[in-house]
């Protein structure tokens, strides 16, 4: 009877080099990953080290490695992802691990300012606010590529990020495809140029995964391919055509 | 080039390779019909510049797509760096050129 209460969780220990460790947890009827990560840290393991904020889904801080996949896991139940209640949590893929549950995110971060994912306005605080048609077209393309929470879930989930850390990635792509998209944005020309450069937009092998484990439910594949669609016409002619 | 123009460049050059593949293979099941010989071969090939030309503009195809496919290949797969992989791209390109060009003018 015990045994079917509790949960058998495995979690890794240490940094790139560790151990498995494992703790029987008491399985409950609504329980996210975290909740059970938060039991194993107060009741069996106070050094564990891992990274949570909101618990609701808003923060991005929580994304771990929960059986083979990489999950937001405030907002995972644990009856969705445990194999005959047994979890594995590990730290996220394709990020230096820094202690436990814990990775080092300067790698990611890092992409957003090389592939200038950096909104650049050119209105000042005396203009009136520019006004964005919520009708067109490249507005209506950017608006389901918004609401990124940086959680970096797509980027551990990427096979080509994880053959070339070079790769700028899913998450700082998706954000390049809403800024050229945006007509607020001036630096157009710069921001194409450097989602084309080396390693860019064009290295994408558009097999989804970052798509197919947002959790929020963006897709940064569909925002990649219309990246590379943009390689045929140049980032303004699409916003002067529409 | 930079890293849009090869992108460009290469899908072009898949666009324009797709159709002739299909060209080449249904060409060779027709050749073969009924065996085949040097003499056969020269026969059909000999002065006749619409299959030149096919056959020029595949090999030139194939010499921009297939470099462009394995410089990426390269990037994801070994540690080598950007000079190292464009120039073994390079040298993929010019292998490819003078094999296939040769053929041609060989049956021209
Ligand atoms: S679609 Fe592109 S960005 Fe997304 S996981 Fe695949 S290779 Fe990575
Ligand atoms: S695109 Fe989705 S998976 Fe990637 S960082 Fe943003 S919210 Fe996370
Ligand atoms: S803790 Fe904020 S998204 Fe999970």
């Amino acid at each position: 009877m015990e045994k079917e209460n509790s949960l058998r969780v495995r979690v890794w220990r240490g940094s790139e080099s560790g151990y498995w460790t494992e703790y029987a947890v008491v399985a409950r009827d609504n329980q996210t990953v975290l909740d059970v990560v938060t039991e194993i840290q107060r009741k069996h393991e106070p050094s564990l080290a891992y990274r949570f904020a909101c618990r609701v889904g808003v923060c991005g801080s929580c994304a771990m490695t929960v059986n083979g996949q990489p999950r937001w896991t405030c907002r995972t139940h644990v009856k969705k992802v445990a194999h005959d209640g047994q979890l594995a949590i590990e730290p996220l893929r394709n990020l230096p691990h820094i202690k436990d549950l814990v990775c080092d995110l300067e790698p990611f971060i890092d992409t957003w300012q090389r592939a200038g994912a950096i909104f650049q306005g050119q209105s000042t605080r005396s203009d009136p606010p520019q006004k964005v048609d919520p009708g067109s077209k490249p507005r209506k393309q950017a608006d389901s590529a918004l609401q990124c929470i940086n959680c970096a879930v797509c980027y551990s989930a990427c096979d080509v990020v994880h053959w070339n850390r070079r790769y700028l990635g899913p998450a700082a792509l998706n954000r390049v495809w809403t800024l050229l998209n945006d007509e607020r944005h001036s630096e157009q020309e710069e921001t194409f140029n450097k989602a084309f450069s080396r390693d860019g937009c064009s290295s994408c092998h558009s097999h989804g995964n970052c798509t197919r484990f947002c959790p929020v439910e963006l897709s940064p594949a569909s925002s990649i391919a219309g990246l590379k669609k943009m390689a045929f016409s140049g980032p303004q002619a699409r916003l002067a055509h529409e | 080039m930079n890293e849009q123009t090869l992108f460009v460049v290469q899908r072009i050059s898949a666009a324009i390779l797709a159709p002739m593949v299909l060209v080449h293979l249904g060409l060779i099941l027709i050749a073969v019909e009924g065996g085949l010989s040097a003499e056969e071969i020269l026969s059909r090939t000999r002065d006749n510049v619409g299959w030149t030309l096919f056959y020029g503009l595949f090999v030139v195809s194939a010499a921009i797509h297939a470099p462009i496919g394995i410089r990426n290949i390269l990037r994801e797969w070994t540690r080598l760096g950007w000079k190292a992989i464009d120039g073994l791209a390079m040298l993929v390109c010019v292998i490819l050129l003078v094999l296939g060009m040769s053929a041609v003018i060989a049956v021209f």
